[in-house]
């Protein structure tokens, strides 16, 4: 990089300087990543885990390998020059919450409501 | 800490706000398909209907091919053409290999019963079939980008468009794992 502000700013999927590095954390993100796709399939193929556990496990699992995809292969860190990306990040994470456990939260308590089998009065 | 940043920070930072609107869009059909994956009206439900071995292979394929694609960004980086090709097509030749298999689970899918079956078949097919949709933009984005390399070499502006495809493939990836814990995995229980 040959301009000095390209040291405060960083853009998400820009590698840092040492290339060598680079291919390492690819292939570290790779491995990790199969890792926990593997252990998500076993999750939810054998009774590892107790019954109504298994869907939590299997969204804890989804989350690590986010984690692990937004590290590794798009190089998002903690440091000073990645605040806009992650800020970025977080507000389109709280849209996305909000969009889908409001509409689950929403259409269970309609669900709740509406699905009388023998209506009152 | 005077000036503008340089233009490959302000195109990524500007992709980057685009890639998180396009999850935002994601998560509508996540919502709508979490609400209505239950309502099957007396047809096929998940459990009878996914292959979770063809899954399987799709996740892997979608994996390795954003790896390769990284190291194919990175090859760039480093003006290294002749890998930058042969890793673009490993990328290409993976991401095909997920559409191939997707596609062929969709006909087979759709010769059982019409797609509009229940509201949960109608969310499934809307919900993989819009991620399918963007690998095979992402596919096509691919070649046009390969032929620019060609023709034009490893210029700034040509890295920039590769950068930018770069972090919509890894995107696509990200997505998936949500595809494959909610639709799949959580379908079959």
């Amino acid at each position: 990089m040959n301009n000095d502000r390209s040291h405060f700013d960083r853009s998400p999927g820009v590698e840092q300087n040492e290339s060598a590095a680079n291919i390492l954390s690819y292939t570290a993100g790779l491995v990790l990543a199969i890792l926990l796709t593997i252990a998500s399939f076993i999750v939810a193929q054998t009774n590892l885990l107790w019954g109504p556990g298994v869907a939590v496990g299997l969204i804890v699992l989804a989350f690590a390998q986010i984690g692990v995809h937004l590290v590794f292969f798009l190089h998002l860190g903690s440091g000073p020059d990645h605040t806009n990306n992650i800020l970025a990040l977080a507000f389109g994470l709280l849209i996305v919450f909000l969009v889908i456990a409001g509409s689950c939260w929403i259409i269970a308590n309609l669900n709740a409501n509406m699905m009388f089998t023998h209506p009152a009065g | 800490m005077g000036g503008p940043p340089p233009t490959r920070i302000v195109v990524a930072y500007g992709f980057w706000i685009f890639i998180l609107s396009d999850i935002v869009m994601f998560s509508a059909l996540f919502a709508t398909y979490a609400v209505l994956s239950g309502n099957t009206a007396g047809g096929p439900t998940g459990h009878e209907l996914f292959n979770l071995r063809n899954v399987f292979i799709e996740t892997m394929c979608l994996l390795v091919s954003s790896y390769t694609c990284g190291l194919g960004a990175l090859s760039a980086e480093r003006h290294q053409q002749g890998r930058f090709l042969i890793f673009a097509a490993l990328t290409f030749g993976l991401g095909a290999a997920f559409l191939a298999i997707e596609i062929s689970e969709f006909a087979g899918l759709v010769s059982q019963g019409p797609s509009s079956r229940s509201a949960f078949l109608s969310a499934y097919f809307t919900l993989v079939g819009m991620h399918g949709t963007h690998v095979a933009i992402g596919l096509i984005w691919l070649i046009y980008l390969v032929a620019q390399v060609a023709v034009k070499g490893l210029r700034p502006a040509v890295l920039r468009r590769l950068l930018c495809f770069s972090l919509f493939w890894h995107a696509l990836d990200i997505v998936w794992i949500g595809v494959m814990t909610l639709v799949y995995l959580m379908g079959v229980q």
